[in-house]
């Protein structure tokens, strides 16, 4: 029986129609509006205009662009998953105190907004920053060793600092799940460290690892944000290319051009990945991997340094933050997170904080269960082995992420200005537009642990006289849990940090607080720098506590299985 | 079942519709994420004429002015306020506005008028000026640059932060002034200028708030090492007001001297496809009365074209003004932008 014998598919998706559902969400909110940008600027006034493509092809300058994009995504993926590998593996073996902590640690600069990253950094690494005060101090210097403003290594670093929890999370979720004894077996035969790693783990972590790669891969790719305030405007991507073309210069035609040529290049490497993916599936009962207390000195440092890390890379810039938030012109005091809640100049733009929060919370909310639900039913969609549909669809989920926020922008103005579309100017579009997003990174993290189940345990619960529900929800939802919870986690932190979409779409007065931060940065003055600061703060204690509270859940759902 | 799953999705889709239906005496404003005015104002225009406004937000200038043509004919909202001289220009040529003339008007300057069919109104203006560290140019006894020239003088080498012309507004308004001042033949083009900007370490930001914030020493709150940045003339009392206890001395100044400031004018127009004409003219007519002008320093940190509006202390008192600020037509930088900005990259980045 082959992978069709899934009982969610069995269930309602053959049944009920549910596995069009996705397909239909993804056609008429991504692309619909952005087969409209694309005719509407390829062909204005009914006349062909390819004069971005004649460009593109002619210009050397894009053909730098675009090599420089492909390079430093390469290297920021590889530099990512060489950090996330080994403290997947810590955080997958060992049981230390604070484990859930260090997780949210990692998983908390992916809200931040880039300046205020930029800000962390600067305090970490900047010429005047913790480090450089710090060798100067030692070493009695003249000048700041480490001078890394504006350099590729920058890029490459906040890149890994972005994306780490991505494979550390995608990594982790999928070797929790794996079975210990194919290593105690390699071990009982006598295998060295080495050839237990390139033999044994790495194998079977493959439909993990490249999972992780891609979407640290597409993130890259389309870095903007990153490229453009710490790496300088010496250095593009082809996104910034298409944000420059699209919002500055209104060329619609090049901005068409550049978009088409981002998606088509993603499209052909997502076929080429699930092409290679297909045979790359490791079938395995789930038994959890035992977390153990590190005994050995070799093992203590191993977790020393994995949390000495985090604390360092990740932690420090987000503590620089809530130092600056909390220091006044004399003293300490909570004195701007006071100020957030008082509109001193009766503004309309004044938004009380719990009003931020509320609208973060609940967009969030909504991008999470929309994606998770979605998300969940599109990887049952795709989970068959050699399907050939599903190798077409697969890259198709995956484009979103490939999609410039200011091309679909465009496109959502012109394509849903008409009843019973007019959804133009819904503040419903924010949270459409972030499952977008959220939505591959479920599909990633719950498709390689679906096609890990293997294909006879749902039959031998039926043949037990189990109900396809029955053997869905004990047989299956426990064994793709993990993944679920982590598409979850990165729907809801996609939601908490974005807000380009706010950016890109006229909207009604429903700020988040990652919009509240960028306007407080609009203006001049300590107060307005301060308040910033807390703003920043309180968005890193809700994501904490959400974080927290997702993996008590997480035990909690485990325990009853 | 499955119908019922599908017909279910569908409603929920179409359920959405009616939230955006347009109310009768409602009157939408679209404009840019930095619009802002007293809540008190608004209320008191809301009473007075009987009509609602809601405000619509996009990210920039630019982004709004986009949006608005992408939606030509089946306009966003009703009026649409914020678009400046830089791309007033664009806006214009895609015929975005119906005239208006308010009856107010004539008290405004001619030299904020940008249009004789008057499609769009001046409301404000602002000058992007360099801003200095005073505390910097204080301790040290420096001079302080009195032209753009000054500034690829050694004494400055390193001192200066500037916006990329490409992504920021202010960047380009300085970009601008370079292109006045310098022009763009003869022996010393704005381009000449640039490679000796370049040349005296100037650094060149993504955005106005990574400048003043993360490069700039001079602001209370910013952590930057350089003292000289291009801001606005109305930073340095913006400063002074966001001080949790208000200084005798403001941390920044400007620099006003002839030919270094570039002056923006914002504009609120009528958007052609608006079915609430009256509503908008009412609008207009409300932005230019003294109220609105009063209250707008103080919420946008820009000034009054409305010669009878005074202006709060804390500008009387902190804010320069230049005497010769740059100004350059619309059509004129709608028409070069992207050749200046192609060449400026050409000529800086590479």
């Amino acid at each position: 029986m082959g992978r069709n014998g899934f009982a969610l598919k069995q269930v309602f998706i053959w049944r009920h129609g549910l596995l069009l559902v996705p397909l239909i969400f993804l056609t008429l909110f991504f692309f619909f509006p952005l087969l409209t940008i694309l005719l509407f600027s390829l062909f204005p006034q009914g006349q062909a205009d390819f004069s971005g493509f004649l460009e593109l092809m002619t210009s050397a300058y894009y053909c730098d662009t675009f090599v420089f994009t492909l390079i430093q995504a390469m290297l920021s993926t590889l530099l990512t998953l060489a950090l996330a590998v080994p403290s997947a593996y810590v955080f997958t073996r060992f049981q230390f105190p604070g484990k859930t902590l260090w997780m949210a640690v990692a998983t908390l600069p992916f809200v931040l907004p880039t300046v205020v990253v930029a800000a962390g950094f600067n305090a970490l690494l900047g010429p005047r920053g913790l480090l450089n005060m710090l060798l100067i101090g030692t070493f009695h210097l003249e000048t700041p060793p480490i001078q890394m403003d504006r350099t590729l290594t920058l890029i490459l670093i906040v890149h890994a600092f972005y994306n780490f929890s991505v494979a550390l999370r995608l990594i982790t979720g999928y070797w929790a799940n794996q079975s210990p004894r194919i290593e105690e077996a390699a071990r009982a035969l006598g295998v060295s460290d080495w050839t237990l790693w390139w033999r044994v783990r790495l194998p079977l972590l493959r439909p993990a690892l490249i999972a992780a790669a891609l979407l640290v891969f597409i993130f890259t790719f389309t870095s903007f944000g990153v490229v453009l305030i710490l790496g300088g405007p010496r250095f593009a991507t082809v996104e910034v290319e298409i944000y420059r073309q699209a919002n500055d210069l209104f060329n619609l035609p090049m901005a068409a051009a550049l978009s088409l040529v981002q998606i088509v290049f993603m499209f052909v490497l997502m076929l080429f990945y699930t092409r290679l993916q297909r045979r790359m599936v490791v079938s395995m009962t789930a038994q959890g991997a035992v977390a153990r207390v590190p005994r050995s000195p070799g093992q203590r440092l191993l977790v020393g340094v994995t949390v000495g890390g985090i604390a360092f890379l990740l932690g420090s810039p987000l503590v620089a933050l809530v130092l600056r938030s909390v220091s006044l012109q004399d003293g300490v005091g909570l004195f701007y997170y006071q100020q957030l809640g008082t509109n001193a100049r009766g503004s309309v733009l004044f938004v009380p904080p719990a009003q931020a929060i509320g609208n973060s919370l609940l967009f969030a909310l909504l991008t999470t269960l929309l994606s998770v639900s979605l998300g969940t039913v599109t990887a049952y969609l795709l989970s068959g082995r050699v399907s050939r549909l599903a190798a077409l669809l697969d890259p198709l989920f995956m484009l979103p992420l490939a999609t410039s926020a200011v091309t679909l922008g465009f496109g959502y103005i012109i394509a849903f200005d008409e009843p019973p579309l007019n959804l133009r100017t819904s503040p419903l579009l924010i949270p459409l537009a972030h499952t977008l997003v959220a939505m591959p990174f479920v599909v990633r993290s719950v498709l390689p642990a679906l096609r890990a189940i293997p294909p006879n345990l749902a039959e031998a619960a039926r043949s037990l006289g189990a109900s396809g529900w029955r053997v869905w929800w004990r047989v299956e939802v426990p064994l793709i849990s993990r993944g679920i919870i982590v598409g979850a986690t990165f729907a809801f932190t996609v939601s908490m940090g974005e807000f380009g979409a706010s950016l890109f779409i006229a909207r009604p007065d429903t700020p988040t607080i990652p919009l509240v931060i960028f306007r407080l940065l609009g203006q001049p003055g300590a107060l307005n720098y301060g308040q910033a600061m807390a703003m920043s703060s309180i968005l890193l204690l809700v994501c904490a506590l959400a974080f927290v509270g997702i993996e008590r859940l997480r035990k909690a759902g485990i325990g009853e299985f | 079942m499955r119908r019922c799953v599908l017909f279910f999705m569908l409603c929920l889709l179409l359920g959405v519709a009616p939230l955006v239906a347009r109310d009768n005496e409602t009157l939408t404003l679209v404009t840019h994420d930095s619009f802002s005015m007293s809540e008190d104002l608004l209320a008191v225009f809301q009473s007075e004429t009987g009509i609602t406004v809601q405000i619509l937000r996009s990210g920039d200038a630019g982004a709004m002015v986009n949006q608005s043509i992408l939606s030509k004919g089946n306009p966003l909202g009703d009026v649409m306020f914020g678009v400046d001289n830089t791309f007033l220009g664009r806006a214009l040529a895609a015929d975005l506005f119906v005239p208006y003339e308010s009856p107010l008007l004539k008290d405004v300057s001619d030299e904020f008028k940008s249009d004789a069919e008057n499609r769009v109104t001046p409301v404000d203006f602002g000058d992007v000026c360099l801003n200095y560290d005073a505390g910097y140019f204080a301790a040290e006894s420096a001079a302080i640059p009195e032209s753009l020239v000054d500034l690829t003088q050694p004494a400055y080498k390193g001192q200066l932060v500037v916006e990329n012309p490409a992504t920021s507004s202010p960047g380009l308004a300085f970009l601008l002034a370079t292109v006045q001042q310098f022009g763009t033949e003869g022996d010393y083009t704005y381009l000449d200028y640039w490679r000796d900007l370049v040349a005296n370490d100037v650094y060149i930001s993504d955005n106005w708030s990574d400048a003043y914030y993360n490069q700039f020493s001079g602001s209370a709150g910013s952590q930057g090492a350089r003292p000289l940045v291009v801001s606005y003339a109305s930073s340095p009392p913006a400063e002074v007001y966001f001080m949790e206890t208000p200084p005798e001395q403001a941390p920044t100044a400007s620099i006003v001297a002839d030919g270094m400031c570039f002056r923006q004018i914002e504009y609120v127009g009528i958007l052609a496809g608006s079915s609430h004409l009256d509503a908008a003219k009412q609008w207009i007519d409300f932005m230019l009365s003294v109220p609105f002008q009063e209250d707008m320093p103080l919420q946008m940190f820009v000034f009054p074209v409305n010669p009878a509006a005074t202006l709060p202390a804390v500008f009387e008192q902190f804010a320069q003004m230049p005497a010769e600020p740059v100004q350059m037509d619309a059509a004129t930088i709608d028409a070069n932008r992207e050749a200046w900005l192609q060449a400026w990259a050409e000529t800086v980045l590479r």
